[in-house]
């Protein structure tokens, strides 16, 4: 594409058919322990 | 849903419920103003007379198209399907815990939310009794789950860590016959590490906290000991001993920024130069009236610095330099599944909170509001119609978050600040959401320019 360049491979559909097998860190135990960022949370899978 | 926005000479929009992630030319950037879903597979004449002269129809056709192929490819405008998922949410195994070890501290920090280190409550220390219970509690209420994570926690938890040891080591006994795997973590302030304690951290925690706020003066003025004095001098020269020893591996260099460092883009790079590359440096969420407190009022001057911030990580990383901003970290193909973006922290679902008399909170920052206690290790006592409800904190079920573009990044924001300061769990602390908002522009926009 000229115009467009996708960065990423788009699954998160995907993983929600997959997912849930809660295996990964709760958020809130990495750093923080005052807010909630999930996103840079590893999935363990 | 779409979210777009031009930051550092980039353009970039967010395919939400696909999380597709697009760099895309100017044009393109404005051609979506005029487009919505579902699109036609031609270019509507509209957008075609809104954008010439400007730009040249031939150019303006082309553009469409690839709009239009990404659409139909799933990838830009695409459906919302995932509340199917969130209404078959049930209760989970409880699989973390943050145990406050001590309900006391030896530093006087002016922005503590647990007044000064006892909750409110008195001070005291858990004794080993208690976290065995607290052991054999996560064991029992972690069915299914074979990953634990316990945080040990405070007040300050280096001021029990005797205890600390006893529960390791009872954890440690208990794990083959119950086929758990503990993960711990303890997050300190630093003035009683020794190299004892450094080794035994570092032999037993799979990540360590070390509190420290950046620049001397910065951290000095909110961290002071208790006869007033700073703490930098006294912590800092043990967190890198603690670091190099570590091999510079889990664990994060952890402060806060208020109203007095706006310019905390200064301390995080501080700290860096300090020889930590595992940074996280968060906004202080406070009552408003402090005179510390963030305000409405500092957001330009905040979302300036996050941009000064990711600028300078992005010239570090293209020279090869590793570094490492806790809430600019994020994995656009490896992420966690969409189940658990729906959920957040799970917080009074699969993580609760233990303080040293023994009570079960939904979190930390829950302990000592009476009415959210959830049960008490002694007595037995557990309220699994709270549990219920915290599972239920989907972002689906808070009245801000189902239109938010940031939703599946966030997870719903903090639920304890939602409480105190939007007054319902299932509200969002706008506060707190556009900084959120600001960080994750700014975690999107590394990956582009890392991406050239
Ligand atoms: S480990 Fe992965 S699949 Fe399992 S709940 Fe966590 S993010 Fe989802
Ligand atoms: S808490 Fe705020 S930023 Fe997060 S998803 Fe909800 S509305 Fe969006
Ligand atoms: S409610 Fe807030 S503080 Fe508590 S676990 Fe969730 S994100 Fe962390």
């Amino acid at each position: 594409m000229k115009h467009i360049k996708t960065l990423n491979n788009a699954n998160l559909k995907k993983t929600a058919v997959k997912g849930g097998c809660g295996e990964c860190q709760a958020s809130c135990q990495s750093a923080c322990k005052t807010s909630c960022t999930v996103a840079n949370q590893k999935c363990e899978k | 849903m779409i979210h777009k926005f031009n930051l550092n000479g980039y353009f970039i929009v967010l395919d939400v419920n696909s999380g597709g992630v697009h760099v895309v030319d100017e044009l393109t950037y404005k051609l979506l103003d005029f487009v919505a879903d579902p699109l036609p597979e031609e270019c509507p004449r509209e957008v075609l007379e809104a954008l010439t002269p400007e730009y040249e129809s031939e150019e303006i056709l082309e553009t469409y198209g690839e709009i239009y192929e990404l659409y139909r490819d799933g990838i830009l405008f695409s459906a919302d399907d995932y509340a199917q998922f969130a209404d078959r949410m049930v209760a989970s195994p409880i699989k973390a815990m943050c145990l406050h070890v001590a309900h006391d501290c030896n530093l006087r920090c002016k922005y503590c939310f647990a007044s000064t280190g006892d909750f409110g409550e008195g001070r005291r220390l858990l004794d080993f009794e208690t976290g065995k219970k607290a052991i054999d509690f996560l064991i029992e209420k972690s069915k299914g789950r074979h990953n634990l994570e316990l945080d040990f926690f405070g007040g300050e938890p280096l001021m029990n860590f005797d205890v600390v040891r006893q529960i390791v080591e009872y954890a440690r006994s208990l794990e083959k016959e119950h086929n758990k795997l503990f993960r711990f973590t303890i997050t300190t302030n630093g003035m009683l590490l020794d190299d004892a304690k450094i080794d035994y951290i570092n032999k037993e925690m799979s990540n360590v906290v070390l509190s420290i706020d950046g620049r001397r003066e910065v951290n000095d003025k909110m961290r002071p000991c208790i006869n007033g004095k700073g703490s930098y001098d006294i912590i800092l020269g043990k967190y890198k001993n603690l670091v190099e020893k570590r091999g510079y591996d889990q664990y994060y260099a952890r402060g806060t920024f208020t109203k007095y460092n706006l310019d905390f883009a200064d301390d995080v790079l501080h700290l860096y130069e300090e020889g930590f590359d595992q940074l996280s440096v968060e906004p202080v969420v406070s009552n408003p009236s402090e005179d510390y407190a963030i305000t409405e009022a500092d957001f330009p001057r905040i979302f300036s610095e996050y941009e000064k911030l990711a600028k300078e990580i992005i010239r570090l990383k293209k020279e090869g330099k590793a570094i490492n901003f806790f809430h600019f970290m994020l994995d656009l193909d490896q992420g966690p599944c969409a189940i658990k973006r729906l959920r957040g922290c799970g917080c009074g679902n699969e993580y609760i909170a233990v303080t040293p008399d023994g009570d079960i909170y939904p979190c930390h920052q829950f302990v000592g509001m009476k009415e959210w206690k959830m049960g008490n290790l002694h007595d037995g006592s557990f309220n699994f119609k709270m549990k219920d409800y915290f599972s239920q904190t989907t972002v689906y079920n808070k009245s801000d978050c189902g239109d938010c573009w940031a939703k599946f990044y966030c997870s719903g924001g903090c639920n304890a600040n939602n409480l105190q300061y939007a007054g319902d769990v299932l509200k969002s602390h706008k506060l707190s959401c556009e900084l959120e908002k600001k960080r994750l522009e700014c975690a999107i926009m590394i990956k582009a320019a890392l991406a050239e």
